[in-house]
């Protein structure tokens, strides 16, 4: 699948575009096809993200997973500070990242 | 230290003021990503894997109470926590948002910091030696003259858009502690035959994709030349830099392509034109500069004895402690490298507590080191005791320096952009792997630094033994270097051969530790013994 990430203008926070806006979970990223480019400009222009791109993923039966590391590590925080990721009390949380 | 005139108060807070503007249209809609982007670069504002990262620059490092106190709490107020000082001697803070970063350069401006210059292809925070003005070694406080090059190249028009950034680094010792050959200009105060002091240039040197060590283009140049003669360097470089390949476009890929001759020739017929327009700053300012540095008022007759008899104490005092010039004080380093931290890092309280024991124990200063330590560099050896159980209390207290536990680590991708692997967890491994005193005290000096990406931002190419991360069809994966140094027997380091998974890098770090305790001589630190032998019996051990 193709999903749609970016960056909170106001926060920075990576963001997955849902298909009716954005989320900090990438479990919420739907398959945006060969639409990302349209998503991408309207989503720029009306401010509500910048610095988006279109990257590979997988929907798992434990959630979406993008193919790259880089991109693993940007869905969930730090692999060094548990603590500050999305889920700090789910000591698993990380094991899919790396 | 040095105080803000009003010129430079000005400066800083109009320059707040512009951002602040700049930041608001960015939020309303009146700029856009693109038109944002070189503004909030110019005032250190990146965005990085998780959020906006700010860098905020320490002028050579140096630091006051006061100063670091702010650091703690724009730690606390506006990030989460913690701060990351880094390989240049600033300091990062991983978690900002964009509209609290006007808030966070006024903070800063109420004492005396700014974060312009931390990014962008101009010259960057000049960076010095950690023991400067209490190193028994140095021929004289660098600091001036880094201030004096730091006030030249601030805001410099002619400077602000060159082909690339721009590194300089100042030292006035023997014992090179700031990497100075590995910076796009190096300069070391020298005296001559006269005695005179003067300033030694070396040109071209780098690390990242290229690595290169700077050669030295002009053996002594007069006090009163210092900014004639770097401009004269920046200008050849600004005029024939490349422009065209950003991966070719730093100093020292113009100086390696011309030829040191050449690029020299060049330099010296700019500077020839340069002394006819008289840009040099009149020699009262590099006076007026020099009275900020003056020496804390030390006592005299102070007793240079150290009660030893705790074992913990001594091990710290051996390790990270250093001869100050004046009898009765010394030099104490803060490790920030504590089994399995994270390299760099520091809490708010930490920050804080390093800010109050300056203030009570180093004349109200102290110093970021580019190894990503704290020094507090006028201690009173009789508070000494003091001041190290106060810092082992918060966790600061870890005696390891210059040996394998500190480790020189960039963020890599844990929360760099830029990144192709993460560094840190790297680091934690060898740290713990190596953890014991038994272990520390056996390989002795140990460099060892670990770079996430290409950009070798962990001077990986100047370890004894260098880590780059790689990425390797989505996977990490990290190259071994040998034999890298940056004091003034600087090398660059040698791969090894074939990279190893996360797990494997650290088999491999003490399979060539095991090598140079099987073949050491005498007194040899692993880096002479690596020298001696070449890279054969360590690419045996690794890959038999």
């Amino acid at each position: 699948m193709k999903i749609l990430t970016g960056n909170d203008l106001k926060s920075g926070a990576v963001t997955w575009w849902t298909g009716e806006g954005w989320s900090l979970s990438v479990d919420d990223a739907v398959d945006v096809g060969d639409e990302s480019a349209n998503i991408i400009a309207r989503e720029e222009a009306a401010q509500r993200v910048f610095a988006a791109y279109v990257i590979d993923g997988e929907r798992t039966d434990k959630g979406v997973r993008p193919a790259h590391i880089k991109d693993r590590v940007r869905a969930l925080g730090p692999t060094v500070r548990p603590d500050l990721t999305l889920k700090p009390s789910d000591p698993d949380a990380l094991n899919w990242v790396v | 230290m040095y105080k803000y005139d009003q010129y430079d108060q000005q400066m800083v807070d109009t320059r707040v003021e512009e951002f602040r503007d700049q930041v608001r249209r960015r939020l309303s809609g009146e700029l856009t990503e693109e038109q944002f982007r070189p503004l909030r670069l110019q005032n250190g504002l990146y965005l990085q894997l998780h959020a906006y990262m700010l860098r905020v620059a320490v002028p050579y490092g140096t630091l006051s109470s006061q100063q670091m106190r702010m650091l703690g709490d724009i730690a606390d107020k506006y990030d989460r926590g913690y701060g990351h000082f880094t390989t240049r001697q600033n300091i990062q803070y991983n978690w900002i948002k964009l509209e609290d970063t006007p808030d966070i350069l006024a903070d800063l401006a109420t004492v005396e910091m700014h974060a312009i210059q931390t990014s962008g292809n101009c010259i960057r925070n000049i960076s010095s030696d950690q023991y400067a003005g209490a190193a028994a070694d140095e021929i004289i406080d660098p600091r001036p003259y880094a201030e004096l090059l730091r006030q030249w190249s601030s805001f410099h028009p002619e400077f602000l858009t060159l082909p690339r950034k721009f590194k300089i680094a100042v030292i006035a010792s023997e014992t090179d502690r700031a990497a100075m050959k590995l910076h796009d200009i190096g300069i070391k105060m020298v005296r001559n035959d006269a005695g005179e002091i003067g300033a030694q240039f070396y040109v071209g040197g780098g690390m990242g994709r290229t690595p290169m060590i700077g050669p030295m283009i002009r053996e002594f140049v007069p006090l009163d030349h210092l900014i004639t003669y770097s401009e004269a360097c920046l200008r050849v470089y600004n005029r024939y830099g490349r422009r065209d390949n950003k991966y070719k476009a730093r100093i020292k890929i113009l100086v390696h392509e011309l030829g040191k001759e050449e690029y020299t020739r060049q330099v010296e017929e700019e500077f020839e034109h340069l002394l006819s327009q008289g840009i040099e700053p009149p020699i009262a300012e590099l006076k007026r500069i020099m009275g900020f540095f003056q020496d804390p008022p030390f006592e005299t007759g102070l007793s240079d004895d150290l009660d030893l008899s705790d074992p913990d104490f001594r091990l710290w005092v051996d390790r990270n402690c250093e001869t100050h010039k004046t009898p009765g004080y010394i030099i104490a380093t803060v490790s920030l490298k504590p089994v399995g931290g994270i390299p760099g890092d520091a809490s708010a309280d930490q920050i804080r507590l390093m800010a109050d024991l300056g203030k009570e124990y180093s004349f109200d200063e102290m110093r970021v080191t580019h190894a990503q330590n704290i020094v507090f560099p006028h201690v009173k050896k009789a508070d000494l005791y003091a001041l190290w159980q106060k810092l082992d209390a918060a966790g600061l207290g870890t005696a390891n320096l210059d040996t394998v536990g500190d480790i020189i680590a960039c963020p890599g991708l844990d929360y760099c952009s830029l990144a192709n692997a993460r560094s840190i967890p790297v680091a934690q491994k060898i740290s713990e792997r190596f953890a014991t005193q038994e272990r520390q005290d056996a390989l002795g000096e140990m460099k060892l630094k670990i770079s996430g990406c290409i950009n070798a931002c962990g001077h990986h190419h100047a370890g004894h033994i260098g880590i780059l991360g790689v990425d390797r069809k989505g996977v990490e994966n990290y190259q071994l270097l040998l034999g890298g140094s940056e004091g003034a027997d600087t090398s660059l380091g040698q791969i090894t051969g074939p990279g190893f998974s996360e797990d494997g890098i650290v088999d491999a770090v003490e399979k060539v530790t095991e090598v140079y305790l099987r073949e050491k001589e005498g007194e040899e630190r692993f880096l002479d013994t690596y020298r001696r032998l070449g890279m054969a019996p360590f690419k045996e051990a690794l890959y038999g």
